[in-house]
């Protein structure tokens, strides 16, 4: 009765306001319980396990940091560790850069774009267990199509997937292979959203292609480029499938090639290691982040924004 | 003045030669690239007809001299195929139902909605997509090995249940819808609830098929945990299902060919009727992202 309109407005909003966060937590409820459930414990969980001796269904016993005493005291963590780097080297930077080529020779009026973009896309869709066994077929040294191309040539092909000295460069063409389509449609996505004056100014200017490319196309489109290092960054960080179906623990070359994400598999479902397993896999969310916090780094410096 | 018209007649001749020219060489240089990405399907598919002693002769033939169908009747004798599409469908197909619902849910109110604890909750959200999926895989599968739901269709879908990747990408999606929308609809007496279900929602439809996209191609390619959580072949996807023939059929590469050719065969066919919508799907959750 003595409410004046103020308080009364007051109240309202506030009735509206609880009516909100009601419809908000509602609404947000089954994601963020997932979460809670499939990411959050889950994560909490596997720090606390590398802590474990955990083998087989034998009972658990916490033995602190001796899981990664064991881990990097072992040779073979840090060959694994150099493969992963070595593999990143190998398919990023020549990856990314075929992509940007691609795409900035499609960003044009050519004939046939759509169709060319449908094909460097392929093997996305495509599962990359399907994909690894033609390419063990291609590589396969005695009958496989690239040898036997080559010998028409006189030349004495490598055992591709056998050889240590080999094997992780020709896991990296299948990798790059298979990513190259999906960079460059996002890069070219990228490169459509430049408007075109820019590029009609430097025509008059006289700029000529290559000028235009890297003065125009590279700054605009560094926010892009960023994003999709990043991205396959990560994706060969933890490259698992193509090396996994490649090369076999069995094969001469299997000790060259594995990554990470490949011991941490052995590990963890062939011998059962969970302790170890989960140790391995926090070093490789290390890894990760150190690499994620140098990029952003680099961003500042780097990458133009308009 | 009058030669004006002349001498640019002429430059446009002159300049029109190396136009063309640098087409060609444009042209060139994308049809051996797209010859390079064919090949090996192409290859694929024509080595799962021959017989398998076409198939490791010297020098090889490139198309097979009698189409067989051996190939073919090995590998789904001893590989459920029937079994490995439905595993496969069913598990895009809640895959990307989770995502759809869940994470429609989710982006709308972290884009439109104030509420407490707010950017807690969405760090949480950002904190799985920074993080590699494999910090949680053990701890996944000893949840489902105490619920005894190891080798079902559930243990398949179980990471998905939830989209931490479709939350952040839907709301972005719905921060770009104007905000005059949603008061014009609380003007009209719609509340929350309706708001976002006869107004919002229905505006979403470009950003739901990229995420169907994105969320079925990547549940497609998935194998490591197909392989984890499930043993039993009739419960495998098509991606770990075709894993098992390669201890098998070591040197048989025409039944190894014939099975990949049918395990990439289903989703190529999709992509050959909706190609634009595939790739504008997954431009679309690259540069939202």
């Amino acid at each position: 009765m003595t409410a004046s309109p103020v308080q009364r407005d007051l109240r309202i909003s506030k009735a509206r306001n609880k009516n909100e966060w009601l419809w908000a937590y509602l609404l947000i409820a089954p994601t963020i319980i997932g979460l809670g459930a499939l990411n959050v414990y889950p994560f909490f969980d596997s720090l606390y396990t590398s802590l474990l001796k955990s083998q087989g269904l034998g009972p658990t016993k916490f033995i602190g940091l001796q899981n990664y005493a064991k881990m990097f005291g072992s040779a073979e963590i840090w060959r694994t560790t150099l493969n992963t780097l070595w593999y990143v080297v190998l398919t990023v930077p020549v990856g990314v850069f075929l992509a940007l080529v691609l795409a900035a020779l499609l960003n044009t009026k050519i004939r046939g774009r759509d169709l060319y973009r449908g094909i460097y896309f392929l093997p996305m869709v495509v599962a990359p267990a399907a994909i690894a066994m033609v390419w063990r077929w291609i590589f396969n040294a005695e009958n496989g199509i690239l040898n036997q191309a080559l010998l028409m040539l006189g030349i004495v092909g490598p055992k591709w997937l056998s050889d240590p000295n080999t094997a992780l460069a020709a896991c990296a063409a299948v990798g790059v292979w298979s990513s190259v389509g999906y960079d460059l449609v996002l890069i070219l996505a990228g490169l459509q959203s430049i408007s075109s004056t820019y590029y009609e100014a430097s025509e008059i200017d006289g700029a000529n292609w290559a000028q235009q490319f890297f003065r125009i196309t590279v700054p605009l489109i560094s926010p892009t480029l960023f994003f999709v290092i990043l991205m396959r960054m990560m994706n060969s960080i933890k490259q698992f499938d193509t090396i996994f179906m490649l090369v076999k623990p069995e094969n001469p070359a299997f000790k060259s090639t594995a990554t990470l994400m490949v011991i941490f598999f052995r590990e963890a479902f062939e011998k059962f290691n969970k302790g170890y397993a989960s140790a391995v896999v926090v070093w490789s969310m290390v890894i990760i982040g150190a690499i994620t916090a140098v990029q952003f780094v680099a961003e500042k410096k780097l990458v133009y924004y308009e | 003045m009058e030669r004006g018209p002349i001498n640019h007649a002429a430059g446009g001749r002159k300049r029109g030669a190396p136009a063309a020219r640098k087409a060609r060489a444009v042209h060139a240089v994308l049809i051996a690239g797209a010859v390079l990405m064919i090949f090996p399907f192409v290859w694929m598919i024509l080595t799962s007809f021959k017989s398998i002693g076409e198939s490791v002769q010297i020098p090889p033939t490139f198309l097979p001299n009698t189409w067989l169908m051996d190939g073919y009747r090995e590998v789904t004798r001893v590989l459920p195929f029937g079994k490995l599409y439905f595993n496969t469908l069913a598990l895009i197909f809640f895959r990307i139902v989770c995502a759809v619902v869940f994470s429609s849910m989710a982006g709308f109110a972290f884009a439109k909605l104030q509420f407490p604890l707010k950017r807690l909750l969405f760090f949480l959200v950002l904190s799985q997509l920074m993080l590699p999926i494999q910090i949680f895989i053990i701890p996944q599968y000893v949840m489902l090995s105490k619920l005894k739901q190891l080798n079902t269709l559930f243990a398949l879908v179980f990471p998905g249940l939830v989209s931490a990747f479709g939350t952040f990408f839907l709301r972005q999606f719905y921060l770009s819808l104007p905000n005059d929308l949603s008061e014009a609809a609380k003007l009209d007496g719609c509340n929350i609830g309706q708001t976002f279900l006869r107004i919002l929602f229905p505006l979403t439809r470009t950003a739901l098929m990229a995420l169907g996209v994105f969320t079925a191609v990547f549940a497609y390619s998935d194998m490591m945990w197909p392989l984890i959580v499930n043993m039993n072949i009739d419960k495998m996807t098509l991606s770990a299902g075709i894993n098992s023939l390669r201890g098998q059929f070591t040197t048989q590469y025409p039944t190894i060919m014939a099975g990949s050719t049918l395990a990439m065969a289903p989703m190529m066919v999709i992509y050959l009727l909706f190609q634009r919508q595939f790739i504008e799907g997954i431009a679309l959750t690259g540069t939202k992202a």
